[in-house]
């Protein structure tokens, strides 16, 4: 239990300081960079949650597909110079940003002193082969049939999407 | 069952040791003599001209974005062959069901193709 | 000593061998692939440093440690002196998951001979990792950062396009590579390593038989995934100065090469666990000598890899580009389907249809691939570009 604990405030931690260190790299490379350690922090969020197969997904397609376009993009656009010269458009936005964010985090802190979280029952421990790929399996091609099927469908509907982006005068 | 994943930090710390270990050695042992030339951008002896670092055409992009599809294409594919042998009578229900999942995007993937979005030239 | 600190000894003995074993393979390999290419070339390969030469390789790495570091004035100092680092590192990771031995017993306990592998002593169980493959998968997609991060940072036009031509590449073969391993998934039954090495033990046969498709789309589009002649594209000396480590030297450019040599050596390990029964004989051995046949086949792999090397010449990128996407992975699909359809369908005895529609399969899609590879990859220009002067003699109409 104080095991977790540690690993939890460890990972929160080092979350939380990725997550900020996207928002306020100069260099988007760098924010990209950031932004793979803080999904590699969410995957062991995962495995601490005995969530093993969700976990190996997390990296393997966020970290591993979806981060790599990221970096296409934002490397090749070539922005690193071109940031600094951008003008806020909506400079309250940031203050707005600012009270709501507060607003939040008070929110949460009265909510956690109130107790709110106590009345919830512990959880039995999982299983042993909780969260590995053959429950998940039975799951999704069973109980989440449709839900399965339909995801090819909005496979198509990305595939098509990215073609039509794409697309100039050939192709 | 953490305990589980303790092997593997152990290798992440040998392996992280080992290149990092590897890269100071290497900075502590060699010189240091940086001239004005050696530290322009290599390109066979020739004065770099233009840009170091340029636009590139969207076919790279396409490549990243098509991956990410298909890869989530894949990923499905490894649960459902996990419970397949196992499945019994269900096998044939199982099976048809990753047909018509692979069926449908094997439609896009004819598009791809028909759009010429596979060819490099 | 409590049962956790035993546990964690024994570990971190398995860590310190397997790392030491894929260590020792890569000095190993390295003077082997000159050794080999020199006889396949007539010359004799390095042979003064120590007896044939075989320590050429820790000469070569001392020099290189001794060399300047040079860090280019424009380059991204931070992330150019990290991508070396985030090449190695996963690709000495993947080494984790794979079984180079089975389940050993030393009084009351028991442990596979895998850094992730099964534990089982008096009060404490652990079982193998469950997500196994998905492991090493997700470990080679993550050595495009390195890739692309070391061609980006350099500051060099021809290191980014080194860099983005070599992640294209590895992106693409990823999914036939994907593809190909669920086929042998499939008749095991298990994302685990050592499952999949004992299936093949409990079927009497190894993979390589009924998944032959699969073994060939795997081993080609392996060698693509980590950059190998003859898909060595971002190395093509003649268009890209030297690819995406262009501006690297010293040690930190021996990395890319050890990371090279460390992918060789883990794909080597999943074939041969895949596809040739692993570190199993046919029959029940010894448990402490099967990594001798695991190296064994390991080794069978290696020469290969450089064998290949030194006889075909290298792809042109849009052949690579379209072998991948147009030919490997709706062949691997295919053969995934064909493996489930008879799983499926099979009256009895599954494993001796397999092995038979596999045979089959695999055999036709030999001169299917050669045909399409030969005929069908041939670029073809469109009429308004063709040369007016028609060709005399087949086979040379380009």
């Amino acid at each position: 239990m104080i095991a977790e604990l540690v690993i939890f405030i460890i990972l929160g931690t080092v979350a939380v300081a990725t997550g900020v260190a996207v928002i306020l790299s100069k260099n988007p490379v760098h924010a990209v960079l950031f932004l793979v350690i803080n999904f590699f922090s969410v995957a062991m969020f995962y495995l601490v949650l005995s969530a093993q197969f969700v976990a190996f997904l997390q990296i393997l397609v966020y970290a591993g597909a979806i981060m790599v376009l990221f970096l296409f993009v934002v490397m090749l656009l070539n922005l690193t110079g071109a940031i600094e010269s951008v003008q806020d458009k909506l400079p309250a936005q940031k203050w707005v940003g600012l009270a709501l964010g507060i607003a939040l985090l008070l929110e949460a802190g009265v909510v956690t002193a109130a107790g709110v979280f106590r009345q919830v029952p512990a959880a039995p421990p999982p299983s042993p082969n909780f969260g590995t790929s053959a429950p998940v399996g039975v799951k999704l091609f069973f109980d989440y049939l449709l839900p399965f099927e339909v995801t090819s469908v909005l496979l198509l509907i990305a595939i098509v999407g990215s073609i039509v982006l794409a697309r100039r005068r050939t192709y | 069952m953490l305990v589980q994943y303790l092997p593997f930090l152990v290798l992440f710390i040998v392996a992280v040791a080992f290149a990092g270990g590897a890269m100071v050695l290497s900075r502590l042992l060699g010189p240091k003599r940086p001239s004005a030339t050696k530290l322009e951008p290599y390109e066979s002896g020739m004065v770099p001209i233009g840009g170091t670092r340029g636009r590139f055409p969207i076919r790279f992009y396409l490549v990243a974005l098509l991956f990410i599809l298909f890869d989530i294409e894949i990923i499905f594919l490894y649960p459902w062959a996990v419970i397949f042998l196992e499945a019994g009578a269900a096998r044939v229900f199982l099976f048809f069901e990753i047909l018509v999942f692979l069926g449908v995007i094997t439609v896009g993937y004819v598009y791809i193709w028909r759009k010429g979005a596979l060819d490099w030239e | 000593m409590p049962e956790i600190l035993v546990f964690l000894l024994i570990k971190l003995i398995l860590v310190i061998v397997i790392f030491a074993l894929w260590m020792t393979m890569v000095p190993l390999l390295i003077w082997l692939e000159r050794k080999v290419i020199a006889d396949i070339q007539v010359r004799l390969g390095p042979n003064r440093v120590g007896p044939f030469g075989l320590l050429q390789p820790i000469a070569d790495a001392i020099k290189l440690i001794m060399k300047e570091d040079i860090t280019p004035a424009l380059v991204d100092k931070w992330v150019y002196g990290l991508a070396p680092a985030m090449l190695m590192v996963p690709a000495f990771l993947a080494i984790a998951v794979i079984p180079i031995g089975g389940v050993v017993t030393i009084g009351e306990r028991s442990f596979a001979l895998q850094i992730m592998g099964l534990y089982r002593g008096p009060g404490l169980f652990v079982p193998e990792l469950d997500a196994g493959i998905l492991l090493v998968l997700a470990l080679s997609s993550l050595g495009v950062y390195g890739v692309v991060l070391s061609g980006w940072s350099s500051a060099n036009k021809y290191s980014l396009l080194g860099g983005m031509r070599s992640s294209a590449q590895m992106l693409s073969y990823e999914l036939p590579l994907g593809v190909a391993l669920v086929g042998p998934l499939l008749l095991a039954g298990t994302l685990r390593l050592n499952g999949v090495v004992e299936a093949q033990a409990d079927y009497g046969i190894w993979f390589i038989v009924p998944q032959l498709v699969a073994f060939a789309i795997f081993l080609m589009s392996g060698t693509a995934e980590i950059n190998r002649s003859p898909f060595d594209l971002p190395e093509a000396e003649q268009e890209l100065i030297g690819g995406y480590h262009t501006e690297y030297s010293s040690f930190r450019f021996a990395m890319f090469f050890m990371a090279e040599y460390v992918n060789m050596v883990t794909i080597s390990a999943v074939a041969a666990t895949f596809f040739l029964g692993g570190y199993r004989l046919f029959f029940n051995d010894i448990v402490w000598l099967q990594p001798v046949w695991f190296v064994l086949k390991l080794m069978a792999f290696l020469y290969l890899f450089i064998w290949v090397r030194g006889t075909l010449p290298r792809v042109r990128y849009d052949q690579l580009m379209k072998l991948g996407w147009k030919v490997f992975l709706p062949v691997a699909l295919g053969n995934l389907l064909v493996t489930g359809l008879v799983i499926a369908f099979s009256p009895a005895n599954t494993i001796l249809v397999m092995s038979i529609v596999g045979a089959l399969l695999g055999i036709a899609t030999f001169f299917g691939l050669s045909y399409a590879i030969v005929y069908g990859l041939r670029r073809r220009r469109p009429e308004s570009e063709r040369r007016v002067v028609e060709p005399t003699r087949a086979g040379v109409s380009e």
